[in-house]
């Protein structure tokens, strides 16, 4: 049972990376990844409401959808609902306590919304037929591993501001290049466990 | 059938009602004061979210006001009339008497300019200017493949019969994004009022000019030698008009032999003509 949670935990973060290895969720990985400190919170944010989104359609999946099969025609309206909900409350968690840091993700925040890294996630859950342990563990994993790519990302972009890089790939051409040659990286973990 | 139906609706329903309930008991819970006069503000401003006063919109330009007191004049669209509403507002008197300005592209060149080159490529100036810096022999002219027009918020950019862009100057509000935008920096802001245009921005001598455009300025200094009020100078190959002086008496015009200046009220009426 645990080693079964600490595998799903460890395909979420390394293996299946969300971002690098789903192509999930690129939208903030482009946008927010300009600077360390920021992209370290947008991956907390992520986090928050990839846990509680996996934790909140797993209960409206097993109490509500499947036994009264509504599930093949509300399951994205509803899950989407849940979502749309959750990060509307961060958003005001994170207005109150740190006007600064609400400023700096500016619009991404309410774009955590779209995210397509957390419908995703609620989805393979399903699919996969996991039990709410291990869609939580999931929703954690999905959410560490976002933010470790998010930051990596940040790392990385925050270095290349300094370097001289040719003028036509200047800005989104080298960050999709950066992010390409990250994500191949990435494939090196494939097969660490067999799932 | 109808089962499935009163569930999902009482469950959706349901659902929805739960969310409703715990983001307004959060709403309550985390909520903030904010300055009624940033409402206020935001109602008074164009609502254009064009970002000419450098914000991020009219929200953002309400906020900056109250809360870093930056320049109530900002607002190029709203012009003098929303600078008073927001003076009203705020309690802050208008400093500077803002002069409306609008965009001019400094070009006439076109099908009056020979080209170097065929380009065939992406129908965008950026992309244009980043082969030999565009097609046209004048490496100065307006390319005329639009992006202004794509960035122009009030659509009031169009490609003239020439080929270049030109300036509908009665939806212009002198937001300036499109003098951003043009690789080729052919466009300029230039006063509302200003009577008398150089169309031209070319810098070389006029003997490389004549060949490559017949509407290039080929600084002869006839227009200089023209003006009673010294408003015009060439200078750096390229006349241009100091506003301060120039009464529109539209000697230069006259005078000009390649017909690189134009009036504001020729602009006007050549518009006119040509959209019937």
């Amino acid at each position: 049972m645990l080693k079964d949670l600490l595998l799903i935990f460890i395909g979420a973060v390394l293996v299946n990376n969300f971002v690098l290895s789903r192509f999930l969720g690129i939208c903030p990985f482009l946008g927010v990844s300009k600077k360390v400190d920021v992209a370290l919170s947008m991956g907390i944010a992520t986090t928050f409401v990839l846990t509680l989104s996996a934790a909140a359609t797993w209960l409206i999946q097993s109490f509500i959808l499947e036994p009264y099969g509504l599930s093949r025609f509300l399951q994205y309206v509803s899950f989407v609902l849940v979502i749309a909900s959750l990060v509307q409350m961060i958003e005001m968690f994170i207005k109150k306590t740190s006007p600064n840091l609400y400023n700096s993700l500016g619009i991404f925040l309410p774009l955590i919304t779209t995210n397509c890294a957390i419908l995703g996630l609620a989805l393979l859950s399903v699919n996969k037929s996991y039990n709410l342990a291990q869609s939580i563990v999931f929703g954690v994993g999905a959410g560490i591993g976002f933010t470790l790519a998010i930051v990596i990302m940040a790392g990385i972009r925050e270095e290349i501001e300094k370097a001289d890089i040719p003028e036509g790939l200047k800005g989104a051409g080298i960050t999709l290049l950066t992010a390409g040659i990250l994500s191949i990286s990435f494939l090196g973990f494939s097969g660490l466990i067999s799932m | 059938m109808s089962q499935v139906f009163i569930i999902s609706v009482g469950a959706m329903g349901g659902i929805g009602i739960l969310f409703g309930a715990f983001l307004a008991y959060s709403s309550k819970k985390f909520a903030i004061e904010t300055d009624e006069r940033i409402k206020e503000i935001e109602v008074v401003l164009p609502g254009a979210n064009c970002g000419a006063c450098g914000f991020p919109g009219c929200s953002a330009y309400a906020q900056a006001i109250i809360d870093d007191g930056v320049s109530i004049g900002l607002c190029s669209v709203g012009g003098q009339a929303v600078t008073e509403k927001i003076g009203k507002i705020t309690g802050i008197s208008s400093d500077s008497d803002m002069a409306a300005k609008v965009a001019s592209v400094k070009c006439q060149g076109g099908t009056n300019c020979s080209n170097n080159f065929e380009y065939v490529g992406i129908r965008d100036c950026h992309a244009a200017n980043l082969l030999h810096k565009g097609e046209k022999s004048c490496k100065y002219a307006c390319l005329g493949l639009g992006s202004c027009i794509n960035v122009c918020p009030f659509n009031a950019i169009r490609i003239n019969n020439l080929g270049v862009a030109e300036i509908d100057l009665s939806r212009c509000t002198g937001c300036g994004i499109c003098v951003k935008e043009c690789p080729k920096a052919a466009i300029e802001l230039v006063p509302a009022a200003a009577p008398v245009h150089v169309l031209c921005k070319n810098i070389e001598m006029g003997k490389i000019v004549k060949p490559k455009c017949s509407v290039g300025c080929i600084a002869c200094k006839l227009c200089e030698r023209v003006c009673e009020s010294k408003a015009i100078k060439v200078e750096g190959n390229l006349a241009s008009i100091d506003y301060t002086l120039c009464t529109g008496c539209m000697a230069c015009v006259d005078k000009c032999p390649v017909k690189a200046i134009k009036g504001r009220a020729s602009e006007v009426e050549e518009k006119q003509s040509c959209c019937v």
